[in-house]
């Protein structure tokens, strides 16, 4: 046997909903490194292969950034083996559909398909981890490419934009401060050389893992993982040191002028991440704020007081260092956003006051449960939730996250918006709408 | 995390492959086993048994869109689904929400441009309480008129900020364009100035004319058996089939579409932001869902722009050029004829070289035969991507529903790759130059008129 043989089965009683969500996933290790998660599914004759890098926009620096999701553009321009574009449409011949995704903290690539396809998954995948051409010719326009997907995505989304400004605000030191896209003039920047240098450092075995959710054969399954990626070397990296976000000690306001229908709002706190103790509170703390037409912020802000034309908390808890908890909210026509942004602290205050109600927080709690569980009939949401969760320390979280999060007490609610939700924590964005358009028929 | 997908801020490769595939659900091997029957009052029932989870998802889909709503009240038939969950005889709007989400479950309720829906997804323990609620906002809705007085005025604050979409401004300007009067030209959602115009009375006048059994079809998917659901039709959904509503003047079950008010000829039309890219949209009046043509379009389609990185306009303008992060082409096949539209967004300055790219492409394949590699890998992924677009109990619910509501026969999902596999490359060659009509195209540039470079767009 070439891999360790790590298998897990809970024995799960059928009588409770409080269902272990990992009782039918396995994992292997390759003796690189590479690590290998299977969550079995046999409902369909389908599969969803992912395999997760360990690097993201935190590992760049200063005058690269948006490297790693440009080498995410590149791993689909091919090797020595198979072309530019040639990745893509393998997997569309064979009736499947790929993509990738690039975080702050990770690069994923996935392929859904028919399950008996998932060998084609394995092999392209192995071949593009170690054999990437880099062209200098696809280099150049996929730069151009990646510079209007900023332009789509932020330059001329105002409410895009302002989040981007926040987090670069609410981040001074640490590498969260830049988008995950990079800034315009670094995408223009990066050279060949580097972006290859960064794909020998970062793309490896060993800083990586596959997982495979669906109607497939471990045993069959891990055969092939080994033959294709069995032969790729470790490789030693340097410890790289992110640096530390000092604490926070003021409110900090920023403005952001821009074509825009109506005032936007965005107020981030920095919070600690999971599985840090206050994790679960944080996160019932969001629901209560947010999920749903009977959340306090829906129901106070757009459907009470209609202020706002929608109003959100949200807290990113899955990130690998301390993110942030945000609250949201776009002015109804008419309003002014002072108001909207004291109706958001109002609606914080009231539970700093007052124990949110048993019943409330049971409700906050139900909704979590239940996303897990609805997540469970597609495979990909299968394999993202794993892997989401492996990149947070472990697959087997998942079900510590709900014991967790059955736990909250009103109490710990409360004391969570008293900890984090404070003038001194926190970054507010103001989106000032200015209008230019004109309309002319030719 | 939570309900949705939070924490996680994504920047993807590519837009996914699905605008253009609304009733693409394809499959080969494993059929569904697929109960039907027709409960009282003439409803059509369909259920598939699936006991993988302990969720159930139900999807009701009601004949009932701006296609029967008076052009003078645009928005009606949207405005009366969202409202079906604002209150009821028995629950107030905050009653429902309240009693939903304490469930983990979600109920919706919403209409596009053929039908209405209402759906629910709910764990099996709470089917009971969910069908109560379902059901109660099915059949008892208030429409209380401060209920409707919040609704309209929140609607007519969402469609304001859409505004600052780009490619909403396109898709709304180029619609107009190319069905005029029709009700496929205006947004599901209508104007500012039609939702002012709507009351109370052409709320409960459609609904009384639309939301019948005998006009809607219930899919229901999931950890359920027959004899459950049978009990379940029997004690919450009994009482609709009872109701007898005399017929009221002025609302329809019957379409109310007038024909299609497209003007020959090019146009062009130009909405001026200050952005730094343009959103284009070029296209014109395509097909509808049972036009015989339908595949062999969306097999020319995904040759030419639907297929992702296979699709010639994504190798050209993405690739080769670099001017675009997004390029794609639909025909969306609707109950009637709807639009064939390419979408792309690009730097204003380079409006004019991706818009000449986009016509010789579509020149291109009405001239000459596509290639047998691009036939076969256009087949190939139609055919065989079916079974994932039924990999859910939600999606097979939206689907089964569908299905019914199309037409599209119990076999469809049988007989689907052999509609697909039949196309041959003069069948492309016909439909291009049938429905692509280049030189008699409608363009909607969405971008800053100062730096668009237009003078070099090919004259038609």
């Amino acid at each position: 046997m070439f891999y360790i043989f790590i298998a897990v089965s809970l024995l799960v009683p059928s009588v409770s909903y409080a269902l272990s969500l990992t009782s039918s996933t396995k994992e292997f290790t390759l003796k690189n490194g590479l690590k290998v998660i299977v969550v079995e599914d046999h409902k369909a004759p389908l599969a969803t292969f992912q395999i997760w890098y360990r690097v993201g926009s935190m590992n760049e620096s200063s005058g690269s950034t948006g490297m790693s999701h440009l080498l995410e553009h590149m791993m689909f321009k091919g090797t020595p083996k198979y072309g530019s574009k040639q990745f893509s449409n393998i997997i569309q011949r064979n009736g499947g559909t790929d993509n990738a995704f690039t975080t702050k903290d990770y690069t994923t690539y996935f392929q859904s398909l028919a399950s008996d396809r998932i060998g084609l998954s394995i092999e392209l995948e192995a071949d593009r981890m170690n054999n990437l051409l880099l062209a200098p010719k696809e280099f150049e326009s996929e730069k151009k490419v990646v510079r209007e997907e900023r332009r789509m995505r932020y330059e001329d989304d105002p409410q895009s934009a302002l989040y981007e400004d926040v987090v670069s605000t609410a981040f001074k030191a640490h590498s969260y401060h830049w988008p995950v896209i990079g800034w315009m003039s670094d995408i223009a920047a990066i050279g060949r050389d580097d972006l290859r240098k960064y794909y020998r450092e970062h793309y490896s075995p060993d800083n990586a893992y596959i997982v495979i959710a669906g109607d497939v054969n471990p045993g069959a399954v891990l055969e092939k993982v080994q033959k294709e990626f069995g032969a790729i070397a470790p490789v030693k990296r340097g410890k790289s040191t992110i640096t530390a976000e000092p604490a926070q000690q003021g409110e900090r306001r920023i403005y952001l002028r821009k074509e825009a229908e109506l005032p936007y709002v965005l107020i981030a706190y920095h919070v600690p991440n999971f599985p840090h103790n206050d994790n679960f509170a944080l996160d019932v703390l969001s629901a209560i704020l947010s999920d749903g037409r009977s959340s306090r912020l829906y129901k106070g802000l757009v459907y009470e007081k209609r202020l706002a034309l929608n109003a959100s908390a949200e807290y990113n808890n899955l990130y690998k260092d301390p993110f942030l908890f945000t609250l949201g909210a776009t002015a109804a026509p008419g309003k002014n956003i002072e108001t909207v942004e004291k109706a958001l602290y109002d609606e914080v205050d009231r539970i700093k006051k007052d124990l949110p109600s048993e019943r409330e927080v049971q409700k906050a709690k139900n909704q979590i449960e239940a996303s897990f569980i609805f997540a469970q009939d597609s495979n990909y949401s299968r394999a993202l939730y794993t892997g989401m969760f492996e990149m947070m320390g472990g697959w087997r979280l998942m079900d510590t996250y709900l014991e967790g999060i059955r736990k909250v007490k009103p109490e710990d609610v409360q004391a969570a918006a008293l900890k984090y939700l404070n003038d001194d924590n926190k970054t507010v964005g103001i989106l000032v709408p200015i209008k230019a358009g004109v309309k002319s028929g030719k | 995390m939570g309900s949705k997908q939070r924490g996680l801020k994504l920047v993807a490769r590519y837009p996914v492959l699905i605008a253009a595939f609304i009733l693409f659900f394809i499959s080969q091997a494993h059929a569904l086993e697929v109960r039907r029957e027709i409960a009282p009052g003439r409803l059509t029932v369909l259920q598939v048994e699936r006991h993988n989870l302990p969720v159930v998802r139900i999807t009701l889909l009601i004949k009932a869109s701006p296609l029967n709503e008076p052009a003078d009240k645009a928005g009606v038939a949207y405005l009366t689904s969202k409202l079906l969950d604002e209150g009821t005889a028995r629950r107030s709007s905050s009653d429902i929400s309240s009693e939903v989400e304490f469930l983990g479950a979600s109920l919706d309720a919403s209409a596009n441009s053929d039908f209405s829906s209402l759906s629910l997804s709910v764990l099996k323990k709470d089917i009971e309480k969910g069908f109560d609620l379902f059901s109660d906002v099915l059949l008892n809705p208030s429409f209380k008129q401060e209920e409707l007085a919040r609704k309209k005025e929140l609607l007519k604050g969402v469609l304001r900020q859409k505004e600052e979409d780009p490619a909403f401004v396109a898709e709304k300007t180029f619609i107009k364009e190319v069905f005029g009067s029709h009700p496929y030209g205006r947004l599901v959602e209508g104007s500012i100035e039609s939702i002012d115009k709507i009351t109370r009375d052409d709320i409960v006048r459609f609904y009384r004319s639309n939301y019948l059994p005998d006009n809607a079809i219930l899919s229901v998917v999931g950890d359920l058996t027959p004899r459950e659901l049978d009990s379940l039709l029997q004690k919450y959904l009994s009482g609709w089939s009872k109701r007898q509503h005399a017929p009221v003047a002025g609302g329809t079950s019957e379409s109310t579409a007038s024909g299609t008010a497209t003007p020959a000829g090019g146009k062009t039309v130009l909405v001026n932001k200050d952005i730094t890219q343009a959103t284009i949209i070029l296209g014109g009046l395509g097909i509808s869902r049972s036009n015989p043509d339908y595949y062999a379009a969306q097999v020319m389609n995904y040759i030419l722009g639907g297929g992702g990185f296979a699709s010639r306009l994504m190798k050209t303008v993405r690739d080769e050029m670099g001017l675009t992060y997004s390029i794609n082409s639909a025909f969306i096949g609707n109950k009637e004829p709807g639009q064939f539209e390419v979408e792309v967004q690009t730097k204003n300055e380079s409006s004019g070289a991706v818009i000449n790219e986009i016509v010789k492409e579509m020149r291109l394949i009405q001239r000459e035969p596509v290639t047998d590699q691009e036939l076969s890998d256009a087949k190939a992924y139609l055919t065989g991507s079916f079974p994932r677009r039924l990999e859910t109990s939600r999606r097979i619910a939206d689907f089964l529903a569908a299905r019914q509501f199309y037409n599209l026969g119990d076999d469809y999902i049988e007989k689907y790759p052999e509609y697909i596999n039949k196309v041959t490359k003069e069948d492309i060659m016909r439909v291009a130059a049938k429905y692509l009509t280049p030189a008699d195209y409608k363009l909607v540039i969405v971008g800053n008129e100062k730096k668009l470079d237009l003078k070099s767009v090919d004259k038609r």
